[in-house]
């Protein structure tokens, strides 16, 4: 293969070459990926795809216009930088780059995101098991046209009504373990037809003068539903709720799909990132050692490089907690390195990694792990040294703060462990369970916040999520705080 | 396969319905920001975007947080001093750590702030606003015009062919034209094979046989297609209605209307005008000022140029209607005029002005708004006042108010063109 030709300014042409290279090289290194799509876009476009998660099309939505706006804002203002790519879960891998992009920037981010990110989204099991990335643009296009037709039906307003109170409880529409069923919108879509066109057929006004049979006593029975709690509220909400219309439910459905598509990308951002990034330097880095990129080249791409995956100290100005990218890179550089050179710390520490293929082991690690799990697997005492971390423990009744433990022989353990429990999701979200619905009492509904080392809720916000699942419930919610022991520990209620 | 693909090109403003659903919800906020704004804004730049403020509490979209309290452990690198026990005195504010977990928890204080573009900013502030016997009658020389489908026709472009309509006339013209070969064919074929049958003589049959070959021939030839077959798509263009107006601006420059005057019957002016180029494509500006005479002058001469002299305003009545009668047919122009004095008049002037006015002017115009600047220490109407009040009576198209500061214009304007109900 003859160099390839650098500057300062893309064509449609040079990128195809550079594409084919990559590609190339990425199948040098066995990368299994969707097919690529890429597309050029604009700033303002990039600022559309913003506001709607990164997703090609969404339904209408207030929330969508705000964080359209904000970014606008602090775009227009210098505020902040635009993403250079962004990358969609689908089949074909849909990746956007802008187009304000220099050559190499391009070159970077189709291996960063055309093979990195597509790769990732093939192969990682939370992504093979949540997500079906064939199905999502059609399901997205029914999302968008069912939304529209409902407020064509019901009104703009009490749609954003439903909408609303989803979102407030968004988080809460995923299911962790068991595996949803495949969506279909096609299949989606006809099912609810027939629904309405059976109800149409089987309505008799007739029924409506029947008289109401006396209330039996007897069925009342002292068995609390549902029998386990369900982690799922929205999903509990669609099928239970005793006041939703058939369309309200399916406004409910179409939220909780969406939280679900976007769960495996919250649970694996560090891996998600470190390995988009560990590819486009390895792959770029290939592409040198075959001569086909020259100095120049190299040398702008290090600089960008550099930048992503830069980590500030904790007391530097900018600094904003771990930098996915820098903690990723760094731990699957890692990996690498302990397969093809250990030390004797490594060969103690990572026995099964010691004078393996770096390749497989590595694939390995994308294929079966989270950023929990991932980091409490492969993170290397060298590396807990090379970053300096440490942990700072902030305890209920003690009037400082205190350093639980450093990067020394004591700490590597535990420092690592509180590394991985900081992207675990108990971490970062309440852990509410629907508790009981008083089917044959008072209707009400009960959410149970298991207290987790202590840690209350933000008052102001769980009351108004309390208001909005009240909207949607129909009747009294409401939400009790257990701690360890199980005893109630607090308690609020929202009536209609 | 790998695909490369330019959107560039695509819609560009896919969240513009996001954002109209955003300024919808957050309305009265908005609203509220911008009559701030109209407060402390100067006129010529009234008609601009601008930033509106809404605050963090009432857009925040909430869910399920941790709260401050409870135990929690941050992992921080960069460690440079500390070992393993060392205390640290807690941040200021209490709760948390540093970072990490409590990230997001920062941002939310703000106040969202964001742009108005200059057409929201203009519909909030005219909203609610109509003028009466608004309708878009003039028809004339259109701004655009538009092409309309009139039938077919047998020349054009090729780009125009019809084909179907041309395969149609084509086929028509083959049956037309071949008919009548081809039951004379069907007869000379029959004479030929009863002649055969019959064994008639070798040059009966020859001559025959030499009929069927040519009647054949003649069938062969008819063509397919033919230049006459063809048909066009005929297009042809018709005018498209676009409204326009016509606004009068008239002013008494005399003395007595100092700076202050002139400048509240300017921003009378610029809302009346702003608001005309909201409703029709089209907006022509006629300043026509007056002291013991009028004249028709530019926009600068208009607000800027000083005159002395007496006051009658007969004289820009008169004028306006002859501009009206010779360059603003009232068929072809939706006339407003805006007329803006101290209400000095003397005389016979202004009952005279009046008469004219309800006669003459009012008959051609859509509306015709008076406001007066009185001196700050005038009590008791003027006599400008006293008779145009007569024609208020008489007159819906006519409307008439007081204005002495700044700040009464836009009310004064909302209730001038207040939405009339139905």
């Amino acid at each position: 293969m003859s160099p390839l030709p650098h500057g300062p300014e893309w064509e449609f042409e040079l990128l195809q070459r550079y594409d084919e290279a990559i590609a190339q090289t990425a199948g040098e290194f066995q990368l299994d990926t969707y097919p690529n799509q890429i597309e050029i876009i604009n700033s303002e476009q990039m600022l559309d795809a913003y506001a709607s998660a990164g997703l090609p099309l969404g339904y209408p939505h207030w929330s969508y216009g705000k964080a359209f706006i904000r970014h606008e804002q602090a775009y227009r203002r210098g505020y902040q930088g635009l993403a250079y790519e962004i990358v969609i879960n689908s089949n074909p891998c849909i990746a956007y780059l802008m187009e304000e992009n220099s050559l190499m920037m391009q070159a970077l981010v189709i291996a960063h995101a055309s093979y990195g990110h597509n790769s990732f989204f093939k192969g990682n099991y939370l992504f093979k098991q949540f997500t079906q990335a064939d199905a999502i643009l059609d399901y997205l296009v029914f999302a968008r046209r069912y939304v529209m037709e409902c407020e064509q039906r019901y009104g703009v307003a009490d749609v954003e009504e439903v909408i609303d109170s989803c979102h407030a409880l968004m988080e809460y529409g995923v299911d962790r373990y068991k595996r949803p069923q495949p969506l279909s919108a096609k299949e989606k879509e006809a099912r609810r037809n027939e629904i309405e066109e059976h109800q149409r057929r089987q309505f008799n006004d007739l029924w409506r003068t029947l008289p109401q049979a006396a209330p039996s006593s007897t069925t009342a029975s002292t068995s609390v539903f549902p029998e386990e709690p369900e982690e799922n509220i929205l999903y509990f909400v669609e099928k239970h709720s005793p006041r939703l219309a058939p369309w309200q439910r399916e406004l409910v459905r179409i939220v909780r799909k969406l939280s679900q598509y976007f769960y495996p990308q919250t649970q694996t951002k560090v891996m998600n990132e470190g390995w988009a990034t560990f590819w486009h330097y390895t792959l770029v880095n290939r592409l040198y050692e075959k001569k086909l990129v020259d100095d120049a080249f190299m040398l702008e791409f290090l600089h960008n490089h550099t930048n992503v995956v830069t980590q500030r100290g904790f007391d530097q100005e900018g600094y904003r907690g771990v930098n996915p990218y820098a903690l990723g890179f760094a731990m699957m550089q890692d990996v690498r390195r302990i397969c093809e050179d250990p030390t004797e710390e490594d060969a103690a520490w990572f026995p099964e990694l010691v004078d393996t293929e770096w390749r497989k082991s590595l694939d390995f690690a994308m294929r079966n792990f989270k950023d929990e799990s991932f980091i409490a697997q492969y993170l290397s005492p060298r590396l807990i040294r090379e970053m300096r971390l440490f942990v700072v423990a902030d305890h209920v009744g003690k009037a400082e703060l205190e350093v639980d433990c450093i990067h020394d022989e004591q700490g590597y353990k535990r420092v690592r462990r509180m590394l991985a429990d900081q992207y675990k999701r108990d971490n970062l979200l309440p852990d509410i369970q629907v508790a009981r619905y008083e089917r044959d009492g008072d209707r009400s509904l009960t959410l149970r916040n298991q207290l987790f080392r202590g840690r209350p809720l933000a008052e102001d916000q769980a009351n108004e999520v309390l208001r909005h699942l009240g909207r949607l419930w129909g009747f009294p919610v409401r939400l009790e705080a257990v701690d360890a022991e199980g005893r109630i520990d607090g308690y609020r209620e929202w009536r209609p | 396969m790998n695909y490369l693909i330019d959107r560039r090109l695509n819609g560009r403003n896919k969240s513009a319905v996001n954002r109209e659903r955003f300024i919808r919800r957050y309305k009265d906020h908005i609203r509220r920001s911008v009559k701030g704004m109209i407060a402390e804004r100067s006129i010529t730049d009234m008609a601009k975007g601008g930033d509106v403020k809404v605050p963090a509490k009432d857009i925040s979209e909430p869910g399920f947080r941790y709260g401050t309290g409870g135990d929690w452990e941050f992992v921080h690198p960069g460690n440079k001093e500390f070992v393993r026990g060392d205390k640290i005195p807690r941040p200021e504010g209490g709760g948390g750590g540093s970072g990490g977990g409590e990230a997001g928890s920062g941002e939310a204080v703000d106040d969202f702030v964001f742009t108005l573009s200059r057409e929201e900013f203009l519909s909030i502030f005219f909203e609610d606003l109509e003028l009466p016997n608004l309708m878009r009658t003039a028809i004339a020389e259109a701004e655009g015009k538009k092409l309309v489908r009139a039938g077919y026709v047998k020349e054009g472009t090729p780009a125009n062919l019809s084909v179907s309509r041309t395969m149609k006339t084509a086929l028509a013209r083959r049956i037309a034209l071949g008919g009548p070969l081809k039951d004379e064919l069907e007869v000379a074929r029959q004479a030929l094979a009863a002649a055969t049958r019959a064994g008639e003589p070798r040059a009966r049959i020859a001559a025959l046989e030499s009929h069927v070959l040519e009647l054949e021939g003649r069938l062969e030839r008819l063509p397919f297609l033919d230049d006459v077959d063809l048909r066009y798509r005929h297009r042809t263009t018709v005018p498209r209605p676009a409204a326009r107006a016509v606004m009068f601006c008239l002013m008494d420059v005399s003395a007595s209307m100092d700076e202050r005057k002139k400048d509240l019957a300017k921003r009378f002016f610029t809302l009346l005008y702003l608001f005309l180029t909201r409703k029709y494509e089209r907006v022509e500006l006629v300043f026509i000022r007056h002291t013991d005479e009028a004249q028709e002058v530019d926009e600068d001469t208009f607000f800027y140029d000083t005159q002395s002299g007496g006051t009658v305003v007969y004289s820009a009545l008169e004028l306006m209607h002859q501009i009206c009668e010779a360059r603003y047919h009232r068929s072809e122009w939706n006339i407003y005029a805006a007329q803006a004095s101290d209400g000095d008049a003397f005389g016979a002037d202004p009952a005279k002005s009046a008469r004219f006015l309800r006669e003459n002017l009012l008959p051609l115009t859509r509306y015709f708004a008076y406001i007066e600047c009185p001196d700050e220490n005038q009590s008791g109407n003027s006599s400008l006042w006293v008779e145009y009040e007569e024609v208020k009576g008489s007159d819906l198209n006519f409307a008439m108010r007081r204005v002495s500061q700044p700040q009464e214009i836009y009310p004064v304007f909302r209730d001038l063109f207040r939405k009339e109900k139905v």
